[in-house]
């Protein structure tokens, strides 16, 4: 299988005035399509860093990021927008969705910024909410969702470009462990149907429905099981 | 991303603070309701002004008589009658920059018809005045030379007059005796309205020239004549037969060195320009200080920008999470800042258009709003959006989307 994403001696040194603090001292791994990657470690373990690259968020102070075939790391902040917009899907810990906006049209939004017709982002957009199971609630706006499904519509969004990788970021941080069950196993179906996902957590439980753990200590990989 | 969408999304986040939203704009309202306002009762001021420019006729030049001395005491401008019929044939034959020359006996007097009686302005005349000044008869006939020459006993009656003696009844072929003096009505002119100096110029009386001489006048010489009006051939040409008169009636007038001159001219259009002049630079003065208001409600618009950008912080990190470029977020914030300024143009464009309404309705007090002033009503709030919105968009732009993300 091919790699879609490869991370080469990756390096992100932040500088505060004089002092310099090194989050990513030269990481390298490889994920292939269609696999289910849980990175864990502790907070300052620098897994949060190499999310935000891995996310196009941020770039690496040296070494080298391959996206899906592209070097990411050489492009300016407008590429990588567009890379964040058509390669990625974001899910996030505290859902994120945009307020007082029914929840058909946050799962549309990556498409409005990827200059789709309306007609099509419709289309696009309801079957991604059908794919997680939120048919019915289109209209609904977030407030008027539970935190599950709040985290759905977030899931929905960040399928419906079709992305190289799902990037979750603590994705149960802030539900319930029956809610987490339930979305942990509703990343274990889009696993199963081809998608890519990569998801940073603490927790040992969710972490072990990926199919491999990548575990961060003081900025290295000190642990790689499948 | 299209702009359909980037407006779609700022009506949505103006309707999410329905009263924020509207109190931001209440500055812009009223800073554009108070220029175009402004504008309004400016600019009509100096329609007031253009139009009795117009009523008095153009490329007028005035001659008076001038004063003179008896017994050590001088009498003011006007005081002699030191200007005469042969004068006005003398401008008309010497001067080839004027047109036409209208000589002038004006007196008052009391006008009776029936039991009615009148008090007006007579005013002894040629046929060429009514050219000068460009007034028509509404009914009957004007002045006619044969009239001068003959010095018969007719009038032509001005509106003001029409209504106090006849009412609405026919005053054509009827008889009024003016200082005594029986005159048939032959004619009765257009309304003119009010002159620049605020009097009525249809409260008078017209007669021919030398029937005023003969019968109203008190002057000694039967040749005299009052004021003259006389109009140049062109506006180019208003100095230069101003000049010629001057020059003409000094010769005639045997007016050498230190001799006191009996006459003086005065250029009627010029000073009627100098009153648009200052009243257009009122208008101006009245739309730059209104324009402040404008100015204070644009820096309100950038107050609640930024405010609106530091509380969105999180979703300007969504979008560009998932996204947005930089520049569709400029994009989105200048367009709700200039959606805002350009909704409060539109209120307050209809606002002061129905105050300078108000305004001249109550206040008798003419307003114009020209197309014009509404034109850059709407550029200008369109532009204080733009400025104003400029810096709070570029600084949700700049944000770093991870922070952005991270903002509680």
């Amino acid at each position: 299988m091919s790699n879609v994403i490869t991370l080469t001696n990756i390096r992100r040194v932040f500088s505060m005035g004089d002092q310099q603090f090194e989050a990513l001292k030269g990481v390298s791994y490889s994920v292939e399509a269609g696999e289910f990657v849980a990175i864990m470690g502790a907070s300052g373990s620098g897994k949060s860093t190499c999310m935000n690259i891995l996310g196009c968020l941020d770039r690496p102070t040296s070494g080298q990021y391959l996206l899906d075939g592209l070097d990411v790391g050489a492009m300016d902040p407008n590429q990588l927008a567009d890379i964040r917009n058509k390669k990625l899907g974001f899910v996030f810990q505290g859902f994120n969705l945009l307020a007082r906006t029914p929840a058909v049209e946050n799962v549309e939004l990556p498409l409005v910024y990827a200059g789709l017709h309306s007609r099509e982002r419709r289309q696009r957009a309801l079957q991604a909410m059908e794919q997680v199971g939120l048919s019915g609630k289109e209209n609904n706006h977030s407030s008027q969702l539970s935190g599950g499904q709040q985290q759905r519509v977030a899931i929905a969004r960040a399928l419906v470009n079709n992305p190289a990788v799902i990037l979750a970021d603590e994705p149960t941080g802030n539900l319930d462990s029956s809610t987490s069950e339930e979305i942990m196993s509703l990343f274990n179906s889009l696993n199963q149907q081809g998608i890519t996902i990569i998801m940073v957590t603490h927790e040992h439980d969710v972490a072990a429905h990926a199919g491999r753990q990548i575990t961060f200590r003081d900025g290295i990989i000190i642990g790689d099981t499948k | 991303m299209d702009f359909l969408q980037t407006l779609k999304i700022a009506l949505r986040a103006l309707r999410t603070n329905k009263m924020r939203s509207f109190l931001t704009m209440l500055g812009i309202i009223i800073g554009i309701a108070a220029v175009i306002a402004m504008m309004a009762v400016g600019s009509g001021a100096s329609y007031v002004i253009s139009q009795q420019i117009a009523s008095i006729g153009s490329n007028i030049i005035l001659v008076l008589p001038g004063s003179t001395t008896s017994g050590g005491l001088r009498t003011g401008s006007g005081g002699a009658q030191t200007l005469t019929s042969d004068d006005v044939r003398a401008i008309m034959a010497e001067c080839p920059s004027v047109e036409l020359a209208a000589p002038t006996i004006r007196s008052s007097g009391l006008v009776v018809y029936g039991n009615m009686n009148w008090s007006t302005v007579l005013m002894g005349t040629t046929p060429e005045l009514f050219e000068i000044r460009e007034w028509g008869v509404d009914s009957g006939r004007g002045i006619s030379q044969q009239d001068v020459d003959s010095a018969a006993k007719i009038c032509v009656l001005g509106q003001t007059v029409v209504e106090n003696l006849f009412g609405s009844s026919d005053p054509l072929g009827k008889i009024v005796r003016i200082k005594k003096v029986p005159f048939t009505v032959v004619g009765v002119l257009n309304r003119k309205g009010q002159s620049p100096q605020g009097t009525d110029q249809d409260d008078s009386v017209f007669v021919p020239l030398r029937t005023a001489q003969r019968n109203l006048s008190r002057s000694q010489t039967l040749n005299s004549v009052g004021a003259l009006l006389i109009k140049a051939k062109s506006e180019d040409l208003l100095s230069k037969a101003e000049e010629e008169i001057n020059n003409l009636l000094r010769q005639r007038h045997r007016i050498t060195g230190g001799k006191e001159v009996d006459f003086s001219t005065r250029n009627l259009s010029e000073i009627l320009a100098v009153a648009e002049q200052s009243s257009k630079a009122m208008s101006l003065l009245l739309g730059a200080v209104a324009s402040i208001s404008l100015i204070v409600g644009g820096i309100g618009i950038m107050n609640i920008m930024l405010v609106s950008v530091t509380e969105r912080t999180r979703e300007i990190g969504i979008r560009m999470a998932i996204g947005a470029k930089k520049n569709d977020i400029l994009l989105q914030f200048m367009t709700e800042a200039v959606l805002l300024t350009m909704l409060g143009g539109v209120i307050g464009i209809a606002l002061g258009t129905g105050g300078a309404t108000i305004v001249s309705r109550m206040l008798d007090w003419p307003t114009l709003i020209s197309f014009q002033s509404i034109a850059i009503a709407f550029i200008f709030s369109g532009a204080v959006g733009i400025f104003f919105g400029f810096y709070p968009a570029k600084k949700a732009a700049g944000l770093n989307p991870i922070d952005a993300l991270r903002y509680e």
